[in-house]
């Protein structure tokens, strides 16, 4: 058998296990350094032993020149293992290993060490239920969250003694909207491009390519300038939101905070769900406006439509409308993104992996519920004819 | 040694420096940040099977001193011989070899968390051994009992193991290769006193047992007085060795208030 051995250094000694067999009476001679370089050949030799019809077994180690715990460890399973079989086990070290042995064999009575399944059918449904079981517990605990945060900002509002944090909140209206302006309307820019050159396109085929600006104006405000730009929030502050909280939590900054009594609801999640929930409509309001403006440099050099008759094309395609039509959903998105945010960066645990963990969740699950949440407003509109 | 030296050589090599009474042998040792000088010119000899406690205060390169030895940290000169060979300006991947005869305690146990403890325990025998599966669970169950913990705890991952727990498991996985040397950070740091007291009694156990020779650094003179045979202090950037009680007759104002001001007395029942 090929070996590919990975312990290079050659032991001065090479060990091994031999055993002698005469009249009932077994004799195993053990030789060598018993260290952890030659426990995987002694494993095999060990493991290859044939006891049956011995009943009495002398180990014989007074030959071995060198013995750590896991050469120790070794002689020790093969005692008990004769000792199980019934063989009457006798073991002989040099008296200077003694200690390392008692040491052993008075503490050391566990089984080999389990662990948790991975592989198989088992460990796949243990791993589904446990997955679902999370997941459905995952959704009643950001209910309950939505709850705690409801009755906190209810009594934040109504107890006007209370300084309420305004500095915090300010300071997140420009953290989320201010310094997201340029990659939010350089994005809706550069959609507003892909979208007239792909409508005018198709729209060729009909001869209909005025229309591109029609589209374009519909499509921007209803549906994809929202999206898109809460998409993004999602990932830029909703992932800011998770792991500025998570960290906190590993710091014990929140249960610093609950000590002095600060509420964590307001002074942490109250500022960030209400900065969100003004800075999100400004954005998407700001890239709209880009978008359109996108499509309507691609129109002027794609189609040759001049600006007065783009806009003149494009106010007879929309209304205000329209664009509240597609406003009205920003606060929503920006409510599940902080939401979300907050909660997942709350549930962070101490240890090094968890920030990154429930940082990635929480982008997944606000994009989620934003995606969700669109599809339930289409039904919504459309049942209510708007 | 040249590097042409074979790999056999260097076996060879490293083999005949573990024979030698002293296994790590530092010689005009300097250490510094920017322009900050730690240690300056420091020599120090830890011998075969001692327990060496390292003290001084806090920013004094305790833990550098430490980090130099293993190559996490690179001095600005010197030399440091672990079993004969030398370990200055090798990567830490260079010293295969060594890795394989020391092992590290970091000061909060440095578990892989993502793992299990006993998967913590199995990497370096994954590493540096191909043991088959069932015997590195034989032998990581033996490595849990010799440091104390249950039974339970080998499919526990760190994050649910309290900060005593945790040092335990740091130590398994430090003695999962049997290593002749045991580097230790602040190993009581964190521990109520009983925990302390009781992980000063199994360090103690285990390197009589196993033959062990410890480098200790610690705060801690309960630890200090129960452990270890020689003491390193170091102080204004060198390094003073001896017994405690060579080191309460030490005229050095920094030795004499560590162990003769009120805690060290206290500790020391002087």
């Amino acid at each position: 058998m090929v070996k590919n051995f990975r312990v290079t250094l050659p032991v001065d000694n090479p060990a091994s296990a031999k055993l002698e067999k005469a009249q009932g009476r077994a004799r195993l001679v053990c030789v060598g350094d018993w260290t952890v370089s030659e426990l995987t050949d002694l494993d095999e030799q060990l493991s290859d032993l044939d006891l049956k019809g011995a009943r009495d077994l002398e180990i014989d180690a007074t030959g071995i020149t060198s013995l750590d715990s896991g050469g120790a460890w070794l002689l020790l399973r093969t005692k008990r293992a004769a000792d199980k079989a019934g063989a009457k086990a006798t073991l002989n070290l040099p008296d200077k290993y003694h200690p390392l042995l008692e040491t052993m064999d008075s503490g050391h009575t566990a089984p080999p060490v389990t662990h948790p399944p991975h592989t198989g059918l088992r460990g796949l449904l243990e791993r589904t239920g446990e997955g679902t079981v999370l997941a459905l517990r995952q959704g009643y605990d950001l209910l309950g969250f939505l709850g705690r945060v409801a009755v906190e900002t209810v009594e934040a509002a109504l107890a006007p003694r209370r300084e309420l944090p305004w500095a915090a909140f300010i300071h997140q209206i420009e953290e989320t909207g201010l310094t997201a302006l340029p990659i939010v309307g350089l994005l809706a820019f550069l959609l507003g491009i892909v979208i007239t050159y792909q409508g005018a396109d198709q729209l060729a085929r009909f001869g209909a390519q005025i229309y591109t600006i029609d589209f374009l104006g519909i499509g921007f405000l209803r549906e994809l300038g929202g999206l898109v730009t809460a998409i993004i929030i999602a990932g830029r502050s909703g992932s800011a939101f998770t792991a500025q909280i998570g960290t906190m939590q590993v710091n014990e900054e929140l249960d610093a905070m609950q000590t002095i009594g600060l509420n964590i609801a307001e002074t942490l999640v109250l500022p960030r769900v209400l900065g969100l929930i003004v800075a999100l409509p400004i954005l998407t309001l700001f890239a709209d406006i880009v978008g359109i403006i996108g499509g309507m440099v691609m129109t002027y050099f794609d189609l040759g439509v001049t600006i007065p008759a783009f806009m003149r094309e494009l106010g007879n395609a929309i209304t205000v409308k329209t664009l509240m039509v597609g406003l009205i959903k920003a606060p929503v998105f920006a409510f599940m993104i902080a939401l979300v945010g907050c909660f997942e960066g709350m549930r962070v645990e101490r240890n090094a992996a968890s920030v990154g963990k429930l940082t990635t969740r929480s982008v997944v699950e606000s994009i989620f519920l934003i995606i969700a949440a669109d599809a339930g407003f289409s039904v919504l509109f459309s049942v209510l004819g708007i | 040694m040249s590097g042409a030296g074979t790999k056999a050589d260097k076996a060879a090599a490293l083999r005949a420096g573990k024979k030698d009474d002293v296994v790590i042998r530092i010689k005009g040792l300097v250490n510094g940040f920017g322009t900050k000088i730690i240690h300056d010119h420091i020599d120090l000899d830890v011998k075969r099977g001692e327990v060496l406690g390292v003290v001084g205060g806090s920013g004094s390169g305790k833990s550098v001193l430490l980090r130099s030895i293993v190559g996490l940290n690179r001095p600005l000169s010197g030399s440091i011989k672990v079993f004969g060979q030398e370990t200055v300006g090798l990567a830490p991947d260079e010293m295969r070899g060594l890795q394989l005869h020391w092992g590290v305690l970091f000061q909060e146990g440095a578990l892989f968390s993502s793992m299990t403890v006993a998967q913590n325990i199995q990497v370096p025998m994954r590493r540096w051994t191909n043991m088959s599966q069932s015997l590195m669970d034989e032998l990581a169950a033996m490595k849990l009992s010799l440091v104390g913990l249950p039974e339970d705890a080998a499919r526990k991952f760190p994050s649910e193991l309290s900060g005593g727990m945790k040092k335990r498991a740091g130590l398994a996985r430090a003695l999962s290769l049997d290593p002749e040397l045991l580097f230790l950070d602040e190993p009581t740091a964190g521990l109520d006193p009983i925990s302390a007291a009781q992980f000063d009694q199994l360090v103690g156990d285990l390197q009589k047992s196993l033959g062990l020779t410890v480098f200790m650094v610690t705060h801690d003179i309960d630890t200090l007085r129960a452990t270890t045979d020689r003491i390193a202090v170091l102080v204004n950037k060198k390094i003073k060795v001896g017994t405690i009680k060579e080191l309460l007759q030490d005229k050095d104002p920094w030795i004499h208030e560590y162990f003769a001001g009120p805690r060290g007395r206290a500790a020391l029942g002087g």
